[in-house]
């Protein structure tokens, strides 16, 4: 057996998803191995599973060809199975080369650090990444991309035979990525397995050997890269259901412009956004990650503040510093992590679908009217579906779905005429996805103004009226929903750099 | 190869380097303490007097040492709520040990030492293997200690007379043996040893890295390959070592082993780390603040009462001295992000 690693049969379950159904994957030696999919696919937890972060439920993981079972990361590492994370895994408040070198400290007698051999190690790894970074200076000091480059000199310095970078471009730009791939072409001539995640098509063209696609926490396929056109892997990727639904687009160029957004800015997040969005229309929002489409959000929804920029509502200037101003002008925001930021999972559903509105059932004593509250929450129960066995129930005993239409019960019981939706089907069953998508129609139907934001393509070409796509916080362009649009223009649009140093905004 | 990056990262002047580490607060407790010492010297002819200086130190010790402990684990992102009652704790042994079982001197200390340490095992393991958070394991642990306590002695207080060099512990002074104009007691010489040894690990040793990384990003330390529960269970252990150095200090002050005090201590020493620029929510914080921490609460205290300002209205300053310190602080980091 030639493999490095093999996976056959893996299963894993979360409570309320299936995340991985009998899902295969190999890796050989020496080879750029890219797995695909959409946001949600199973990409991650498979590779969490090879690097002993989550065990898996059922099947067989091999390592030249022994079956393993790994116990924690520190498991996988010692079989030379290291992984960048897609999130940044660093302690924010110490140094890099204290990052890099964190449990593997060297020291002297009586657990005493050696800070010099430690800084002297770091930097020896800097340099063969040909990385000029301070081993002295404070992570959080540091800018997204070069803690992004130190999380991979972290990973290296494990000299590990296998390496799971998810993806790792994701903050780099087009110098710091070059630098990356002549990093992992080194890595792939000395033999090292490479499991590479990425979105972005030309980078798998330019490193990959094969290529993995899932679906849906499922294996759909494995494919030498060279041999195989890039529309193949997206068809592969998407699947059926886009094609054959395209959204029936209503005329709303006549109707009454409800938010409009001028010359948004926030730092380097978000630069010279500008846009309209109408009554009864879907602005959908597409964009790589980090191209600062929550970030627009925010800003407009009064989280966070704004550098530069003016935003109308329903015609007339606000002045929106905060979430209550937003929400009094009638905008209301569904967070991308309903857990953290828009429910109370611990409290019942009536009490959620309450939580924004709850002056209109205090009375003039303060205490709050039960019976109006359970009317309520029971007719937005009955109008969204939302299935739970009574309004009593712990939200957090509902599914994915559920919750969701519980926060735009929420949203709606507090008469918003704008709503940002951001991430509406993140962790949802592709069965709740088509009901939250007919919701979001209904809601547009009945006139209300919605923004989309969401990192699956399909998504937002089904939903959209039009497209809006940003790269880098600034809007790159607006195209119009529907069948006329490709994956490829938006994808065009969303890594159109910045490469001159003139502000391209509009 | 190595000379084109250490070139490129000229080593930082040594001012640029303690205001780049982020020491502000620290700098600026300091400041405050300074300011305090003057305001003082003026107000009463006093307060600066050597004597006087030398009751601060010493009113300092026990509630310096203390915060030292609880910085440890502070900057792990916890909270030790025993420490008060667990000092008291440490003491009874030691009066066991001593007055009870008549044993020498060296295994009394030995024993407050070792009793701190077992303690803060207990403490650790609760909050590492068995997932309580820290406040509420160390709330339990601080009404098991203090219930211990009283139970052991029988609620009556153990003196320290049958052991006649326990009292020199805190009270004696070895630099008076040497520079007789300068008689400042061992109390006060075993803070310094303390905070230095603690500044040390914490800042040259794994232990001290770890409190550090757990505090940052704790995640981020296991997902290392990082056993992070048994490091944690080892702070815990550290500083409740530490908190028997401050048991000692106690008993050979009062010359006995009071077991109803305790109850308060933690919160004093919880004050000082924070005046001192500990960050709550873990991963930042030094010794040296902690101790200006304790200096400045001691100082605070002496000079109201020298200046006859009652007791009452000492606590209250206190109160918004921390206020005011942890307000200070906030206001520098919204800056600064």
């Amino acid at each position: 057996m030639t493999y490095l690693v093999e996976m056959k049969g893996i299963e894993k379950h979360f409570p309320g998803v299936h995340a991985l159904k009998s899902v295969q994957f190999d890796l050989m030696p020496g080879e750029v191995h890219a797995l695909m999919g959409e946001n949600g696919a199973g990409k991650s937890t498979l590779m969490k599973i090879m690097s002993g972060i989550y065990a898996r439920d059922g099947g067989e993981m091999r390592v030249d060809g022994t079956t393993v079972y790994l116990d924690g990361p520190r498991a996988a590492q010692d079989l030379g199975i290291g992984i960048i994370h897609q999130e940044l895994s660093l302690m924010n408040d110490l140094t890099a080369a204290q990052n890099v070198l964190i449990g593997r400290e060297p020291r002297l007698r009586f657990g005493r650090l050696d800070e010099a051999e430690l800084n002297r190690q770091t930097t020896e790894i800097f340099d063969a990444l040909k990385l000029n970074i301070d081993p002295r200076a404070s992570v959080g000091s540091l800018t997204i991309a070069r803690q992004q480059l130190i999380e991979i000199a972290k990973a290296l310095s494990y000299r590990p035979r296998v390496l799971i970078m998810d993806e790792p471009t994701a903050a780099l730009n087009d110098a710091e990525i070059a630098e990356l791939f002549a990093v992992i072409a080194r890595l792939r001539a000395d033999g090292v397995g490479i499991v590479y995640i990425s979105h972005k098509m030309d980078e798998i063209k330019r490193i990959a050997d094969r290529v993995t696609v899932m679906r849906d926490g499922a294996y759909i396929d494995t494919l030498d890269v060279a041999e195989t056109p890039l529309s193949t892997i997206i068809t592969l990727m998407v699947g059926r259901e886009v094609t054959q639904s395209t959204p029936e687009i209503p005329d709303t160029s006549q109707a009454p412009v409800a938010l409009q957004v001028r010359g948004l800015t926030r730092g380097r997040d978000v630069r010279n956004v500008s846009f309209a969005l109408r009554r009864g229309e879907i602005l959908g929002f597409a964009g790589l990650m980090g191209a600062g489409r929550t970030e627009v959000a925010r800003i407009i929804f009064g989280a966070d503040p704004r550098d530069a920029g003016e935003i109308d509502v329903g015609g007339a200037p606000v002045d929106i510093r905060t979430p209550n101003d937003a929400v009094r002008v009638g905008i209301g925001y569904l967070s991308e992590d309903r857990k953290h930021f828009g429910l109370a999972t611990d409290m019942t559903v009536r009490a959620n679908i309450a939580m924004a509105s709850l002056e209109r059932f205090t009375g003039s004593t303060g205490v709050l009217d039960e019976a109006a509250m359970k009317r309520v929450a029971q007719d937005h129960i009955a109008q969204l579906g939302i299935r739970t066995p009574s309004d009593m129930q712990a939200v957090r005993l509902l599914s994915g779905g559920n919750q969701q239409k519980v926060v735009m019960a929420k949203w709606l019981l507090r008469d918003c005429d704008i709503l940002i939706f951001d991430e509406p089907t993140r962790g949802i069953d592709v069965g709740a996805k088509a009901e939250i998508y007919r919701l979001l129609q209904d809601l547009a139907a009945q006139g209300r103004a919605i923004i989309v934001i969401s990192s699956e393509l399909p998504e937002v070409m089904r939903l959209s009226h039009r497209i809006a796509v940003m790269c880098e916080g600034r809007l790159t362009g607006i195209l119009p929903g529907g069948p006329a649009t490709t994956q490829e223009q938006i994808m065009e649009l969303a890594t159109r750099r910045d490469t001159a140093l003139a502000p391209a905004g509009d | 190869m190595t000379t084109t990056t250490t070139t490129t990262h000229a080593p930082k002047s040594a001012v640029s380097r303690i205001v780049a580490a982020g020491t502000h607060q620290r700098v600026l407790a300091f400041t405050s303490l300074i300011i305090l010492l003057i305001g003082f010297s003026l107000a009463s002819p006093n307060f600066m007097q050597t004597s006087n200086m030398i009751a601060i130190l010493q009113a300092t010790s026990v509630n310096g040492v203390l915060a030292v402990a609880v910085t440890l684990v502070i900057i792990t992102g916890g909270i030790d709520l025993s420490i008060g009652t667990m000092m008291t704790f440490c003491a009874v042994i030691t009066g066991v040990v001593l007055t009870y079982a008549g044993l020498p001197l060296l295994l009394g200390v030995i024993a407050a030492i070792a009793t701190g340490a077992g303690c803060g095992l207990a403490s650790g393991t609760f909050v590492a293997k068995m997932k309580i958070p820290p406040f509420i394991a160390t709330l339990g642990m601080m009404l098991i200690l203090k219930g211990l306590s009283l139970v052991i002695s029988g609620t009556r207080p153990i003196y320290f007379n049958d052991t006649p060099g326990f009292s020199e512990i805190s009270r004696g002074s070895l630099i008076g043996k040497v520079l007789p104009l300068l008689p400042i007691p061992n109390g006060v010489l075993i803070l310094f040893i303390v905070a230095g040894l603690a500044a040390y690990i914490l800042g040259r040793t794994v232990l001290g890295r770890y409190c550090y990384a757990l505090g940052s990003n704790e995640e981020a330390v296991r997902l290392s390959g990082v056993n992070t529960d048994r490091w944690k269970i080892a702070i815990y252990a550290m500083s409740g070592s530490i908190v028997g150095v401050a048991g000692l200090l106690i008993a050979s002050r009062l010359n006995s082993a009071q077991p109803a005090l305790g109850l308060g201590y933690e919160l004093e020493a919880i004050a000082a780390v924070v005046i001192g620029g500990t960050s709550l929510s873990g991963g930042r914080g030094t010794i040296l603040g902690s101790l200006i921490g304790a200096l400045i609460m001691a100082v605070l205290t002496n000079g109201l009462r020298v200046l006859s300002v009652a007791q009452e209205w000492q606590t209250v300053v206190t109160g918004a001295i921390i206020i005011l310190a942890v307000y200070a602080d906030m206001m520098r980091r919204k800056r600064s992000s």
